[in-house]
């Protein structure tokens, strides 16, 4: 990486000189090579070789010794003369780094003030707002480029990754999958919350799905899902448009644009937009590796969501709700996107 | 006195060093969650990135959230300071210093084996070049060895775009994450990256304290000092 480089030495005087050694007058802007034969008898010279061609050298005037011999006088300037030539050499060259080591200096100062103003701001649940507000751009951005077309990559069933279980936030008691039921909000048909069963959500067409479930904190393992599309579930239990017409799936931008969802005790709950809901992968699950969900697992119905991170696929659902509004997120109160798409 | 960089390439390269020292950064904190590499074989682990020790002295630990939100902020500088980097030295010229020709090979060699002090001959001076081609009497800018280093860099912080963004997006960008072996091949090819930058740092800093401080005042004032020996062979 580096070459014993020249020392900042100017002229290398009568040795120099003595070896026959040209020294050139060209412009301060020129990239034109100097013909070695064009001797001038100065010691030092000032070219810009940027290619750009923008020149931040000084102008050719500035450069020359006051009683520079004419470019046709081929007479050798004694040592005297090149001592004040490069003296005047190395002022400018001092003149110049001061210059830049002030202005670095103060983008330095520039830079650290507006990192501390950065990182000072209020918090927005528990991040500060221009961290916040970026989290937002880029979920606006990643949700014009989602598309429901793009499924997560699958897996053989035979690529089922170890058991991992991860959180229990919401699941402290015990659930009697017996007498458990699922609370639904925000329907079309009705005002008031539709109770269901599991075998409800056992009618609906069944999938089968083997993909890799990505938690935030960097890990994943590939697990064999089964259970009810959620776009089967809302052809069964449909919402209310937005516009109030009859349900329909052929204009997803009529649908209410969340949906939220919550454990029975309310302990933990997550806000989804209405187009990852919408995705072909997105699963009510009740089977997890050819068995029925574990308690831990999430027993009876989960969410299974692999365009989200594991965070939101909620586990023991209690609720489902419908919503125009953008429903509060047990993470994204606690310093994480609320998006967290995949 | 002889301008070396211009303005575009400093102050890329200046602002470029906070930026991806905070990428690493907010990046310990996101790896620390599952902080699963190491250096060994089969049960023997020789390193584990990182010990204990070492996230408590950094106070690394538990901050998976506010690593998130830092590097998903810092991403698009890090993205627009590399870009804007790129497409200076291809609209000036300038890449004609920087990318390695057919002599940096060579050169990189004889220049590493000098620096280790494994050669006694110093490496020759490159013949004059017609083209001009990132001929180090041209200009005298860049040596082979520079050249393959900072040209690497480049391409690994491209490669920390395109593993980060199949990280990132691993559904939506699922044929990146294929291409580079998958979703969990891509996390480890970027942590790999991070470690790669760090290696590139200490060497880099390494060489600049060697070149001295012409050399160094050259990447801040854009002028450096040369003899008029040297000068004169341009």
């Amino acid at each position: 990486m580096s070459e014993e480089k020249k020392q900042p030495e100017t002229a290398s005087g009568p040795a120099a000189l003595a070896a026959g050694l040209p020294v050139t007058t060209e412009p301060a802007v020129s990239t034109v090579k100097a013909p070695a034969e064009t001797a001038t008898g100065e010691a030092v010279q000032v070219r810009d070789s940027s290619a750009g061609g923008t020149s931040y050298g000084p102008e050719p005037t500035d450069v020359g010794p006051p009683a520079l011999p004419a470019a046709t006088d081929i007479s050798v300037p004694d040592d005297r003369e090149l001592e004040a030539w490069n003296e005047q050499v190395r002022r400018r060259m001092r003149q110049k780094s001061r210059r830049s080591f002030l202005g670095w200096g103060a983008g330095l100062v520039a830079g650290t003030a507006a990192f501390r103003w950065l990182t000072t701001r209020r918090a927005v649940d528990g991040v500060p707002w221009p961290l916040r507000k970026t989290l937002e751009v880029n979920e606006q951005l990643a949700r014009d480029y989602f598309s429901t077309r793009r499924p997560s990559p699958s897996f053989n069933p035979d690529q089922v990754g170890a058991d991992r279980v991860n959180g229990d936030i919401g699941l402290d008691e015990d659930v009697d999958v017996a007498t458990w039921k699922l609370e639904v909000q925000g329907l079309g048909s009705q005002d008031e919350p539709l109770m269901l069963g599991l075998d409800a959500i056992e009618k609906l067409p069944r999938t089968r799905m083997t993909t890799e479930f990505k938690c935030i904190e960097g890990w994943s393992v590939v697990v064999d899902w089964a259970g009810a599309r959620f776009t089967d579930f809302m052809k069964a239990y449909p919402p209310e448009m937005r516009s109030g017409d009859g349900f329909s799936l052929d204009h997803p931008e009529d649908l209410p644009p969340y949906v939220s969802m919550a454990t029975p005790d309310g302990g933990y709950y997550v806000g989804l937009d209405m187009e990852s809901m919408l995705h072909p992968q997105t699963l009510l699950c009740y089977e997890r590796n050819g068995a029925r969900l574990s308690e831990e697992h999430g027993a009876p119905l989960r969410l299974v969501i692999p365009v989200k991170y594991g965070v939101k696929n909620i586990k023991r659902i209690g609720s489902i709700r419908y919503s125009t509004l953008r429903p509060a997120d047990y993470w994204a109160e606690r310093g994480y996107d609320w998006y967290v798409g995949l | 006195m002889r301008s070396k960089h211009p303005l575009a390439i400093r102050w890329c390269h200046w602002v470029n060093f906070p930026l991806l020292a905070l990428m690493i950064w907010s990046g310990l904190w996101i790896y620390w969650a599952n902080d699963v590499y190491r250096l060994g074989i089969g049960g023997f682990t020789l390193f584990r990135f990182f010990p204990e020790g070492f996230y408590r002295t950094f106070g690394v630990g538990h901050q998976l959230a506010r690593g998130m939100a830092w590097h998903f902020f810092f991403m698009w500088f890090f993205a627009i300071n590399g870009t804007a980097y790129v497409a200076y030295t291809i609209l000036s010229g300038e890449w004609r210093y920087l990318v390695p020709n057919r002599h940096s090979f060579r050169e990189a060699v004889l220049v590493t084996l000098h620096d280790l002090g494994l050669a006694t001959l110093t490496p020759p001076p490159d013949p004059p070049s017609p083209t001009g081609r990132g001929v180090r009497g041209e200009g005298g800018k860049l040596n082979g060895a520079q050249q393959i280093a900072y040209t690497g860099v480049i391409l690994m912080g491209f490669g920390s775009l395109a593993t980060g963004l199949a990280i990132y997006k691993p559904t939506q960008f699922a044929w990146l994450a294929s291409l580079l072996g998958g979703y969990m091949a891509a996390r480890f090819e970027h942590f790999l990256l991070a470690l790669g930058y760090v290696l590139f740092f200490l060497i880099h800093i390494a060489q600049v304290i060697r070149a001295g401080w012409n050399n160094f005042r050259g990447m801040v004032s854009g002028y450096e000092l040369v003899s008029s020996e040297e000068g004169a062979h341009e």
